[in-house]
């Protein structure tokens, strides 16, 4: 019947961030056919606005640290409900997958003896940030592309998944379109990898681009696959506020960890108000202690700007409700007041943040080496996400693995900077490699023509809506706003339970959007495509947001303030059910290894 | 403070051909390029195609041609361009047109894979790691910046105007293979390349490029004018190429 172009591989995978190309490259060295298909042009994708730097335990700026370090600091920071295999694997194997960018040319700053240069940043108790200035995204997906494309994989750039194709229970494809053409495509493979990256565009204040629409983790969602931690959505604590069009850019952890520090109006230093008892013992009890660790002082401990980010926005929540916030909501941060301390501080600032230089310069004519920058909460990241397997990246359905964002568990409640870029290189490797495996193992499955008749369907029934009122723009709009107000940074539970209602709501508005012109290039059909993810994953994050009773790391909920020791037993899981609807429940954590345990008593 | 501005934006029609729209748009301050053409497709033109991502100068997807100067959309602010009269917005010329603000630069991506790879000389240390000097790697660093938003490409006459696409890879590409060249670890020899497939002679050094780089990259003096002295001190020195001929092999 269906005569759409058809290609076929043995593994293929849907993402080309880091942790996409990371996988499209291990499984090609494994010897299998490689298919790669990315939203945007390669190259683009959301990892190059990754900042600060990649952690990795490799000890080149202070010897003490090792992977039991960083291991303990990923599951302080997951406030204990992360997969802890998955922690202990990331902090092992994060060193060995840096060396190995070196190795395929990526250039990173140096130590005086010549080593990679490690950074400090929040929650991290060493300096442990592989980075390149403040750009160092830009540097891994660059070393990823240049070292991928010699690798025999067959890139597909702009093109879009509408759905995972099946066979029985297992995942045997993906069926979509090009963006330029608007042509529908059927991609077989035996295994397929979802490398999507997060959902920040269901939220009207985020870092996130257009691509950040929960595709990966909403197409595993329709496929059968289980979803963890959804409640757990990390609002990084500095974005920009000002103006209003660059509302919620991000501006890196890198500017508090080479000494920026947080004030309010009165030009209190704020964040000496509140240090969580977790961190007591590693928080610095004064403004001059603080700054002898960045310095490098090995005696000194963190100045508190450097706790989590869950922490650091609500703190900057609540200067802002007292009524001590800047000009336009937000709170300052202040880099330029370290030219008391150093007559070369303009220097230095443009040395280790040049981009923050130049996005405030020219975004906002504000010269950061000058003044503070007004800074506020934005949505920045899932730690939540499809669940899989600590060792495979293999989700509950055969053939579908799923890596980086849009794979849940190694940051638990909250993630501590620095640890996304590791994740992407460590897991998008393991992807790769266990999808390649498994594409060895197994033979192609059948595409079933009745699923991309519907698909099909399904894609183009926007463009037969003759009188709608609307187009996808405003529901769009209209959700983000929403789940800003509703499931945002602080939550109570009536107003998630509206925000249910809400969802019917804008479901019902978002089946009959009506798109004009054709299906070439067209962003209206796609934004009126991607709502179907967007309005999944807000459904899963409301969901997953009102059973837990408690708060942690991104996760605060006011009319449940406290930590619940019983809650810290389990991860929220939920899933498609027979009927459609969308099911949940707890999950009971594993017992951690004796030896694991044992890292952390050694490190509290 | 928002006001009135007229966009002059070109669209594609269904022939292929295409002609400037005219929209009107109220505009408030801070707002850039980007923002002004996101609000144009949400209110008056929801298949308005254009490329962006980041929003912030670091992905290089939203270039593009305002009041004819190649820019990316996202760094313009509106109160650097004159508002009184329409502002232009069109795709870059240097590329086939696909629709409205959106062309086709696959060429740049083909060129690329015809580059001879990042090739390491053999780790330093045990665990696969070397040692490189801050000095040594400032310069490759530089080049590292490029965010592969082409405006270099579009800009360039011997792309631009000549059409030589099959002979020059433009000054993208020619900082990408200096970055390769003075990697202090890569063992590779580019020279005959670049002299011959890569054209590195096309460029006559009028450093348009260099103005329109929004990471401003020294595109000329630092990558092409270096590139172009080690191409002649290998093919067209006569002593040296006396000494290649007699110097003992090792």
């Amino acid at each position: 019947m269906t005569n759409y172009e058809s290609f076929e591989y043995d593994v293929l995978v849907i993402g080309a961030g880091g942790a996409g190309l990371r996988a499209a490259i291990e499984a090609s060295a494994a010897g299998v056919k490689v298919g790669l298909v990315c939203k945007s042009l390669l190259g683009k994708a959301h990892t190059v606005m990754a900042e600060g730097g990649m952690a990795a335990a490799m000890g080149n700026v202070d010897d003490r640290d090792n992977w039991r370090v960083h291991f303990a600091d990923t599951m302080r920071g997951g406030q204990y409900v992360n997969n802890w295999r998955m922690a202990e694997l990331h902090a092992k194997e994060a060193p060995a997958r840096v060396h190995e960018l070196e190795a395929w040319g990526a250039v990173f700053d140096r130590t005086p003896d010549g080593k990679i240069l490690q950074r400090n940043f929040g929650g991290h108790k060493y300096p442990r940030l592989a980075h390149v200035g403040d750009r160092t995204g830009l540097e891994l997906i660059r070393t990823l592309q240049d070292h991928g494309i010699h690798q025999g994989i067959t890139v597909h750039m702009e093109y879009t998944i509408v759905t995972l194709l099946k066979d029985g229970d297992r995942v045997i494809g993906a069926f979509g379109y090009d963006r330029e053409r608007g042509r529908f495509k059927i991609f077989r493979a035996k295994a397929v990898v979802l490398a999507t990256g997060g959902l920040g565009r269901a939220y009207r204040i985020t870092t996130n681009s257009w691509e950040g629409t929960g595709d990966g983790v909403s197409l595993a969602y329709h496929a059968g696959a289980e979803l963890r931690d959804m409640e757990f959505i990390q609002f990084h604590p500095t974005g920009m506020i000002w103006p209003p069009s660059v509302r919620g850019l991000l501006v890196t952890e890198a500017v508090r960890g080479d000494g920026g520090i947080l004030k309010n109006k009165e030009g209190r230093r704020f964040m000496f108000d509140d240090i969580p008892d977790l961190y007591k013992s590693q928080t610095a009890t004064d403004p001059e202690e603080g700054w002898r660790y960045v310095m490098g002082d090995k005696n000194a401990r963190r100045p508190p700007e450097l706790l989590t980010r869950d922490h650091v926005a609500r703190c900057i929540l609540r200067e802002v409700k007292a009524g001590r916030g800047s000009p336009h909501g937000g709170v300052f941060l202040d880099i330029a007041w370290i030219k008391e301390k150093m007559p070369s501080a303009p220097e230095y600032i443009k040395r280790k943040l040049p981009s923050m230089y130049h996005q405030f310069m020219q975004l906002a004519s504000l010269d950061i080496t000058r003044e503070p920058m007004e800074i506020g909460p934005t949505t920045h990241y899932l730690m939540g996400g499809i669940r899989v397997d600590g060792d495979t990246q293999a989700t509950n359905i055969p053939g579908l693995f799923a890596a980086g964002e849009c794979a849940g568990g190694l940051h638990g409640a909250n993630r501590l900077g620095g640890n996304s870029l590791s994740d992407l290189i460590v897991f998008g490797k393991r992807a790769g490699e266990f999808a390649a495996k498994y594409a060895k193992e197994n033979s192609a499955g059948k595409v079933n023509d009745a699923q991309l008749e519907e698909a099909s369907r399904y894609a183009l029934e926007p463009f037969e809506r003759e009188g709608s009122p609307e187009g996808p723009y405003q529901v769009q709009h209209d959700l983000q706003g929403m789940m800003q107000d509703l499931v945002g940074i602080v939550r109570r539970q009536e107003e998630m339970a509206r925000a249910l209602d809400g969802l019917k709501q804008l479901w019902g508005r978002a089946n009959k959007v009506a798109v004009a012109s054709n299906r070439e290039y067209n962003p209206g059909w796609h934004t009126a495509l991607d709502l179907n993810h967007l309005l999944t994953v807000s459904e899963a994050i409301t969901r997953s947001a009102l059973d837990r009773k408690e708060s942690r790391g991104g996760h605060f909920r006011e009319d449940f303030p406290k930590k619940d020791p019983e809650a810290q037993k389990y991860n929220t899981v939920v899933w498609q059910g027979k009927d459609g609807a969308m099911q949940l429940r707890r999950e009971p954590i594993p017992e951690m290894a004796a030896e694991l345990k044992q890292v952390i008593e050694e490190m509290k | 403070m928002s006001k009135q501005v007229t966009f002059r934006i070109w669209r594609t029609d269904a022939n292929g051909g295409g002609k400037f729209v005219d929209y009107p748009t109220e505009v408030s301050e801070g707002m850039v390029v980007l923002d002004v053409v996101h609000k144009i497709q949400a209110e008056q033109a929801n298949d308005l195609a254009c490329r962006w991502n980041c929003k912030a100068g670091k992905c290089g997807s939203c270039s593009a041609e305002i009041n004819g100067m190649p820019k990316l959309m996202c760094m313009t602010r509106l109160d650097q361009i004159p508002l009184d009269k329409p502002v232009t917005i069109e795709p870059m010329r240097s590329f086939p047109r696909l629709r409205d603000l959106a062309t086709d630069v696959s060429w740049n991506f083909r060129v690329k894979t015809k580059i001879k790879k990042f090739n390491p000389r053999k780790p330093d240390a045990s665990d696969g790691s070397w040692r490189m000097a801050q000095a040594d790697v400032d310069r490759v660093q530089e080049f590292r910046k490029c965010i592969e938003c082409f405006l270099c490409q579009d800009v360039c006459h011997v792309l631009r105007d000549h059409h030589k696409h099959d002979e020059f890879i433009g000054p993208r590409f020619l900082v990408y293979t200096a970055a390769l060249e003075m990697h202090p670890l890569d063992t590779e020899d580019r020279l005959p390349e670049l002299k011959q497939a890569c054209g590195v002679g096309f460029c006559n050094i009028t450093k348009c490029c260099t103005k329109v780089c929004p990471e401003s990259i020294s595109i000329t003096d630092n990558a092409i004018i270096p590139l172009k002295e080690r191409v002649v001190d290998d093919f067209f020195d006569p002593l040296g190429w006396l000494w290649k001929k007699l110097r003992p092999k090792t």
